[in-house]
């Protein structure tokens, strides 16, 4: 076990943000901490990374704590803070040996993450010439210096556009090949599905439900979905009598309705026969599995990106 | 657009009223200055002004002349002390003026004047006539003068015109009294805005936070700060006195061994200062108001541009104390009195002690997240 966290709590003021919170994490494994905005992602990890430290409850890491081995696990641990704004007029490579020095690495292992995190033709720009997703590569790159054996990104893509975002996973992918283990914090379950092998859904500060994306889907979002715009008066009860369907709803005033069926492919059919023969009007049809979204509305009443 | 205005304005009285530190240094410092300034200077009547009677005759170099005696209307028994008079003289407000006259030697009044103890000195008597010595380029000397000399006309006291010999000697200008001064201020500027400030962007970057989140030593990174600034310092110090030694001609009389211990400890206990000063602030407003609560009064206190021997007597001892005052006083005892290592090493002792307390309580205090 490389991480391990036992009952923590924290609290600030009036705020409880971490509640009696476990979590294991395997050596070479990928974890993601799946929440919306104060769900006590951000607070978890900081006392993983011995950036605060818990009111109550114990973290090890590879069996030591923050107490009494803070040097050695500095070492270990690679990791990207939310919103660091580095020295607005030091270049890319100055910022990295800056950083290379505190852990006596050299002006070679500078310039390999230079390589690894793509920022080759912006070695010699300002911080504050850079843009947001390379500023973010450039934190990662600062992570990544001592190649440490966990590396911990607090919501490393937040705020970039879908290509820098991209940009960012491809990296991230090619470093969790090296068998780094890896704790990443977001609130896109794109990224958690497309980064990580364990998927970890906070609120409140509690966990509410963890697994691999399939078992978290199996376990809790049982079926997929039919989503529909229909005008005019929506025959809700033969739907629900419709071969495989699990749930059905629809809303009278705005026309939305969605089944919850065992397989797109059995219900379907049936379901087009059924609006073909009660002549109402389809505007707009979705069929698409259940994603964490759905699931996390399911548990929490909230969306991830609320 | 009315409503525009009024709701960025409101907005922005909010912002301003909800970050307490910002509200005290706004409201609260400048009347607590006021409140401290006023009560330390305002009420205790004008200024002392300190002149030395310049007798080189050893049997009257202790006593004050009869002259004088008769004129200010004292009796021997009303002194301070067997060679120092005050005279208050003037009815009516604004001309009332405080006089404090200390008989010695002309080369003790000239170490007197470079160390501010005294503005002017007179030699001479009204018999044969009266010789003002003082730099004209002194203000402070200049209304020194002006104000005596009124006072002794009104007393009937003068009938011979009086003479004015310039001071113009390098070391007892009034610029020779300035540029150690100025020295002082530039160290001090040095660490507090250069360290301090430096130190609260950090914090307030969230930069100091990722950076102890590395194996980084948090001794070296301060050490780091206070070494880059001194070097700074120090090349600023050269520059400057580069600067005034080819364009007013001042020379460093004393010892190069006493400048460098004075500019080391003086940077300590300001660098210590400041990185106290920076332990816990949060924003750049509190930032600004905890330095200029620092500086601000020793700016004034300190006896840059004017010497504090002209402040009331009981103010004195607190000020000889303040670290810039004790920088300024042994830069400017080494520059222009030629001090040497002997006599600088009390303050710098002194100057250590505040920068090693000062910057024992900052790491006890110092939030690095």
């Amino acid at each position: 076990m490389v991480i391990e966290v036992h009952n923590v709590c924290k609290s600030f003021k009036d705020v409880n943000a971490v509640r009696n919170v476990n979590l294991r994490v395997e050596s070479g494994e990928a974890v993601a901490l799946l929440g919306p905005n104060g769900a006590g992602k951000t607070t978890l990890v900081e006392m993983i990374e011995g950036v605060q430290l818990p009111d109550s409850g114990t973290i090890q890491i590879f069996e030591k704590t923050w107490a009494k081995d803070e040097h050695f696990l500095r070492q270990e641990i690679g990791l990207a803070l939310q919103e660091t704004r580095f020295q607005e007029r030091l270049t890319v490579e100055e910022t990295l040996d800056l950083f290379a020095s505190f852990y006596h690495l050299g002006k070679k292992r500078t310039s390999e993450v230079i390589d690894i995190i793509q920022l080759e033709s912006k070695r010699s720009t300002w911080v504050v010439q850079l843009s947001g997703g390379q500023r973010q590569r450039l934190a990662l790159g600062i992570a990544i210096l001592p190649s440490p054996r966990i590396l911990i990104l607090d919501e490393p893509t937040t705020g970039l556009d879908p290509n820098a975002r991209r940009d960012l996973w491809e990296i991230l992918e090619d470093f969790k090949a090296t068998g780094t283990t890896m704790i990443l914090t977001t609130h896109y379950m794109e990224e958690a599905e497309f980064l990580c092998d364990r998927i970890v859904m906070m609120d409140q500060g509690k966990i509410l439900a963890e697994g691999s994306l399939n078992q978290l889907l199996d376990k809790f979002g049982e079926g997929d979905l039919i989503e529909y715009v229909i005008e005019g008066s929506f025959p809700t009860q033969e739907a629900k009598a419709l071969s495989g369907v699990l749930t059905c709803r629809w809303n009278e005033d705005t026309g939305y309705g969605r089944l919850i069926v065992n397989s797109i492919s059995e219900t379907l059919p049936d379901f087009l026969d059924l609006i073909k023969i009660t002549a109402v009007s389809l505007t707009s049809l979705e069929c698409r599995r259940r994603t964490l979204d759905d699931l996390f509305l399911a548990m929490s009443g909230r969306h991830l990106d609320e | 657009m009315n409503s525009m205005l009024l709701r960025l304005v409101i907005s922005q009285f909010k912002l301003f009223f909800r970050e307490p530190g910002v509200v005290f240094w706004s409201f609260g410092f400048p009347v607590l200055m006021a409140w401290i300034l006023g009560i330390a200077f305002a009420s205790k009547g004008e200024i002392l002004r300190n002149v030395a009677l310049v007798s080189n005759n050893q049997a009257s170099a202790s006593t004050l002349p009869e002259w004088l005696l008769q004129k200010t209307g004292m009796a021997p028994a009303e002194f301070s002390g067997d060679y120092e008079l005050v005279w208050e003289v003037g009815e009516n407000h604004g001309e009332q003026a405080r006089f404090r006259f200390r008989v010695m030697p002309e080369k003790a009044a000239m170490l007197a004047l470079k160390r501010g103890q005294i503005t002017l000195w007179i030699e001479g008597n009204p018999k044969t006539g009266l010789r003002y010595r003082f730099d004209p380029n002194n203000a402070e000397s200049r209304l020194t003068y002006l104000l005596l000399e009124r006072a002794f006309r009104k007393q009937k006291f003068v009938r011979q015109k009086a003479e004015v010999h310039p001071l113009t000697m390098i070391g007892s200008r009034y610029v020779d009294f300035l540029i150690p001064g100025l020295m002082a201020i530039s160290i001090m500027n040095a660490c507090l805005w250069g360290i301090g400030w430096n130190l609260i962007e950090l914090r307030i970057k969230k930069l100091l936070r990722r950076m102890v989140a590395t194996p980084m030593r948090k001794s070296v990174f301060l050490l780091s700060h206070g070494l880059n600034r001194m070097i700074l310092s120090a090349a600023e110090l050269l520059l400057l006195y580069g600067f005034v030694h080819f364009y007013f001609d001042i020379n460093i009389q004393g010892s190069l061994q006493a400048l460098a211990l004075v500019f080391l400890s003086g940077y300590s206990a300001f660098a210590g200062i400041a990185v106290l000063i920076s332990s816990r602030v949060q924003n750049t407003q509190s930032g600004n108001g905890l330095i200029n609560s620092v500086t601000l009064p020793m700016f004034i206190l300190s006896g840059i541009f004017f010497s504090y021997h002209n402040f009331p007597d009981w103010v004195i001892p607190y000020v000889e104390v303040l670290p810039l005052t004790l920088l300024t006083d042994s830069l400017r005892g080494i520059i222009t009195e030629g001090i040497g290592l002997a006599q600088v090493i009390q303050p710098a002792l002194g100057l250590l002690a505040i920068g090693g307390i000062c910057f024992a309580l900052a790491l006890k205090l110092f939030r690095w997240h």
